[in-house]
């Protein structure tokens, strides 16, 4: 036995000494990532590096939403270009992508987010109530309730409508699957049931009995719940399931764009719901980082004529169209919009109502005692 | 044979390792599991009964847990028939076959949920033939039980080769000199010789399979009452800042996890007792 | 050896016991109709073969058409394309920031794991089974659950969190979080292989050793580490294998900051959702790649030290 166990066990040996080293080397550096990381991985003006008399570069923390990739991709590099060239300073503006209730709830915790740019207002007030960060009425400080860009719910379907879905009212009929993704753990699924809300709240004259029935009926049709607006988009044009999707419009035109035309079309239907993407400054985090100027340049500067542009290339509707190439306004069809304070009263109120525990969402799948 | 026969302190470092062990399991699974269970402990008795026992919910426990064990089970037969094969018989590439086995394992729980709804879903490769004669593979039960079997398949296989490779061919050799069928064989002999190896894999896959999210979420379908698993369920509460809420399903999940492991080491220490200790 | 030798010994002599009433048949040779040998301890050839097609059929349904699946996905927009999915920057961090976790990880987890064993093995004493379950329980808790505790640890409305924030000190949403999210689910890898390795060899060597004069530490190393050594590396490709791969708890604690606390597999998850499926594949096929080559490593090793015993074998001429 000893002869073969002798090379091995050395090597052995040798492999346990190193790692033993290791440990100890990398309880070492995982200590001072500890304490390192505080200024390095999240942002943070780091004043300590002053590169040669300059302003020292600065570091700005965006924490986002998932349909939003693209559009910061690049309006990021816009805005350091322009705070370049106006204040001589670098920037470095790092990305945070995800669900936007994961993400507000990062933030909560801990992620400390210079700027926040999420899918509804509903998870900034969490950010303001929880974290006492900023002051609750974030959103006037801001134009157009602190959204620079808007969008709405679409219909997404398979080229050539072989269903024939033109309006909310044919989502509900016998046959047709519907995909949308889970309004309780995502923006979208959750807009996309405030519309659908809507609609039939104004077909049915307010009658909430007949909106509950429809929006029964509606998820009745649904197959699959994604827990996120992109899961649905790769369900309904990756896998071939159902016959209609309920997306944002920007993801709607993002996924022909992305996935062929010659696979999925848009319907827009006869009315739908005003989506307010809200933007805000998280006052506590940048006072902590040094970076409460730039980080409010980095909102306002949205609302600019090259943030609108931006936007706008990204398929959200322009709060400022007069700023946009009208041809690209001719992507955004015209409808009837409805907001969500005409129709819910405030986000609070949706949530309370409809999707806390127990509530009208719940009650869609709670067992049937007839 | 599970545990030394002589006086046990003649071997040092007792003391050393178990302070040790204590120490580091202390710091890096009790401590934070710990705030999980007393989180969900500041919703009170009725707020944590309503939170984790509610139809929909329990609905959740059920289909986790039996998912799970049918998962399990088929990978404790495919996972023996594997695990024999790959150690007994000779076959082309069984090398690669071998190396392979890992993989799920190495994966991203994501990737393989991606992967398998590809496969599986009705305009995919397997999924195509299966919607043909009718059966939906993704996006239904039968969907989580393919996630987890494909999970859960290297804990049994892993487990079973060396248990297979030590049987001793001198013992089947007798039998079959006494006259014992090849069946009555591996009844007798071999499966006795493995069962204790099984039980681990079973259970290793088992348990792996009940608390499994990544991989599942993309193939379930994520319907309420119907193929809603209890890790999502989790996430919803989050997602409603109801941390307390989803801590008391995480409470649960875990209460269980802890038993039924409790439960299939002792029944393994028993076996490994029965079978081996009576030399 | 010596050890293995009774316990087969101690097998035979239940399996003798077991089988009284078999009836004699035949003997340890049976001629079939071929006129060929075939040993009693063989199945009948179309056992066999169902048995190998059963395998074969069973690993082509779970196994392979899924991992055939990502290649071909990954491959789909051509090599270029595949190899390019590695070279972007953010790639790169996420591939160095995956690497770090788990050289930090496995190591821990390594001394982690033969601490335990020696413990659990080599000694008795009450609520054994107890602890072995809590090395265990990571394993089945679920990934969600795995990044949420750390979250109620240290997040900024968490119990260590705000007192850990008065100094500056972040854990999650930055790369220790990561690192300990990892840990805990990497936790029970290496103990879980070693444990049952060692309880079945016992501790007959170790006592010969110890009451031939050898220290604890010469024991270990002489005795102990060399027999457990196969279960151990194995534990160590498991363990590093999950500590590269793991998704779910890190993603709850990551932060998902770009170039900064994404791992492989959350890279994988943003391209995906960029509608850039090859991209996510091949990052996805990498992370297999990796798990092969560490096995492939473990085959070699193995090869090269039977080869040496083989050699050690043949008597000197």
């Amino acid at each position: 036995m000893n002869p073969m166990e002798k090379s091995l066990g050395s090597l052995l040996l040798l492999a346990f000494a190193a790692t033993m080293g290791c440990n100890a080397q990398s309880s070492v550096t995982s200590s001072s990532a500890s304490v390192g990381s505080s200024p390095a991985s999240v942002a943070k003006a780091s004043a300590s590096k002053p590169d040669g008399g300059a302003k020292p570069t600065v570091h700005l923390l965006n924490v986002s939403y998932d349909p939003t990739r693209e559009l910061y991709a690049e309006f990021n590099k816009e805005f350091a270009k322009h705070w370049q060239a106006n204040h001589g300073q670098e920037i470095v503006i790092d990305q945070s992508h995800g669900g936007s209730g994961a993400q507000a709830r990062s933030v909560i915790d801990g992620l400390k987010a210079d700027v926040v740019t999420l899918a509804i207002a509903y998870d900034i007030d969490q950010i303001a109530e929880l974290t006492k960060g900023m002051p609750t009425n974030w959103q006037e400080r801001l134009p157009n309730n602190s959204s620079p860009y808007r969008s709405t719910v679409v219909f997404l379907v398979r080229t050539g409508n072989p269903k024939g879905i033109k309006d909310w009212n044919d989502l509900v009929k016998p046959g047709i699957e519907v995909i949308t993704s889970n309004p309780k753990t995502s923006g979208a699924g959750r807009l996309a049931y405030m519309a659908g809300w809507g609609f039939a709240l104004q077909a049915n004259n307010n009658d909430e009995a007949k909106a509950k029935e429809y929006i029964s009926a509606l998820y009745k049709n649904v197959p699959v719940l994604d827990s996120g607006a992109r899961g649905s988009t790769t369900t309904f044009v990756q896998r071939g399931i159902g016959d209609v999707l309920l997306a944002w419009e920007n993801e709607a035109l993002l996924a022909i764009k992305e996935l062929g035309k010659e696979k999925v079309e848009m319907v827009v239907p006869s009315m739908s719901i005003l989506a307010e993407p809200p933007v805000a400054v998280v006052d506590k985090y940048a006072e902590a980082n040094g970076t409460t100027e730039v980080a409010k340049a980095y909102v306002e500067y949205l609302y600019t004529p090259a943030g609108q542009k931006i936007a706008a290339k990204h398929y959200y509707r322009p709060t400022k169209p007069e700023d946009v190439d009208p041809a690209v306004l001719k992507q955004f069809p015209e409808l009837k919009l409805f907001t969500v304070k005409d129709v819910f009263s405030s986000w609070k109120d949706a949530n309370d109502k409809h999707f806390k525990e127990g509530g009208v969402f719940d009650s869609i799948y709670a067992p049937q005692p007839k | 044979m599970a545990f030394p026969r002589t006086k046990n302190s003649v071997l040092p470092g007792f003391g050393l390792t178990m302070g040790y062990t204590v120490l580091y399991l202390s710091l890096i699974v009790l401590l934070p599991l710990g705030a999980l269970v007393i989180k969900s402990a500041t919703l009170g008795w009725a707020g944590f009964w309503a939170a984790a026992w509610n139809t929909r919910v329990v609905a959740s426990y059920k289909l986790t847990f039996g998912t799970s064990l049918i998962a399990a089970t088929i990978n404790a037969v495919f996972g023996l028939m594997v695990a024999w094969t790959l150690v007994r018989y000779t076959l082309p590439g069984k090398k690669f076959i071998d190396a392979l086995i890992d993989l799920p394992f190495a994966l991203p729980t994501a990737v393989s949920g991606i992967a398998l709804t590809a496969v599986y879903a009705k305009n995919g490769w397997i999924g195509q033939y299966l919607d043909a004669i009718g059966i939906k593979a993704a996006f239904s039960p039968l969907g989580i039980v393919i996630a987890l079997t494909f999970i859960g398949l290297p804990f049994v296989v892993r487990t079973l080769q060396p248990a297979i490779e030590e049987i001793d061919r001198e013992s089947e050799e007798a039998a079959a000199s006494l006259g014992a069928t090849r069946w009555q064989t591996f009844w007798r002999v071999i499966f006795p010789s493995v069962l204790p190896a099984l039980l681990t894999g079973f259970a290793l896959s088992f348990a792996r399979a009940l608390g499994e999210y990544g991989s599942v979420v993309f193939i379930s379908g994520n319907m309420p009452m119907k193929t809603e698993i209890a890790s999502l369920l989790i996430i919803t509460k989050l997602e409603q800042y109801d941390y307390a809420g989803a801590t008391a399903i995480a409470t649960m999940m875990l209460a269980a996890s802890f038993v039924i492991l409790f439960a299939i080491n002792a029944v393994q220490w028993w076996t490994a007792r029965k079978y081996r200790g009576v030399a | 050896m010596v050890d293995g030798t009774e316990v087969s010994g101690g097998r035979m002599s239940v399996t003798v016991q077991s089988l009284p009433g078999a009836i004699p048949k035949g003997s340890l040779v049976e001629t079939n109709l071929a006129g060929r040998l075939r040993l009693a301890t063989d199945e009948r050839s179309w056992v066999k073969a169902l048995l190998i097609t059963s395998t074969l059929v069973f690993l082509t349904l779970v196994l392979f058409v899924p991992l055939a699946a990502i290649f071909a996905e990954a491959l789909r927009k051509g090599v270029a394309v595949y190899f390019a999915s590695f070279t972007d920057a953010h790639a790169l961090s996420a591939i160095r920031l995956t690497l770090l976790v788990a050289i930090i990880c496995v190591p821990l987890n390594l001394v982690f794991g033969l601490a335990a064993s020696w413990a659990i093995a080599k000694f008795q004493f009450p609520g054994k089974s107890m602890l072995i379950t809590l090395i265990d329980l990571p394993f089945a808790v679920s990934p969600v659950i795995s990044g949420l505790i750390f979250v109620l640890l240290f997040g900024l409305r968490g119990w260590l969190g705000p007192w850990l924030d008065s100094y500056h000190i972040q854990i999650i949403f930055a790369v220790p979080g990561v690192i300990l999210a990892t840990l805990f689910v990497t936790f029970p890898f290496v103990a879980r292989e070693v444990i049952p390795l060692m309880q079945e060899q016992g501790s007959d060597e170790e006592l010969a050793a110890v009451s031939l004069g050898a220290s604890g530490w010469q024991t270990f190393w002489r005795v102990t580490l060399p027999n457990v050594k196969w279960a151990l590396l194995y534990g160590v490709i498991l363990c590093n294998a999950r500590a590269m791969g793991e998704f779910g708890a890190v993603n709850v604690v990551s932060g998902h900051v770009r170039g900064k606390t994404n791992t492989l597999p959350l890279h994988v998850e943003i391209l995906y959702n960029e509608y850039n499926f090859a991209a996510a594949f091949a990052v996805a096929s990498l992370l297999a790649l990796l798990a092969l080559i560490t096995l492939a490593l473990k085959s070699a090793v193995e090869w090269r030290v039977r080869r040496e015993f083989e050699q050690a074998l043949e008597p000197p001429t």
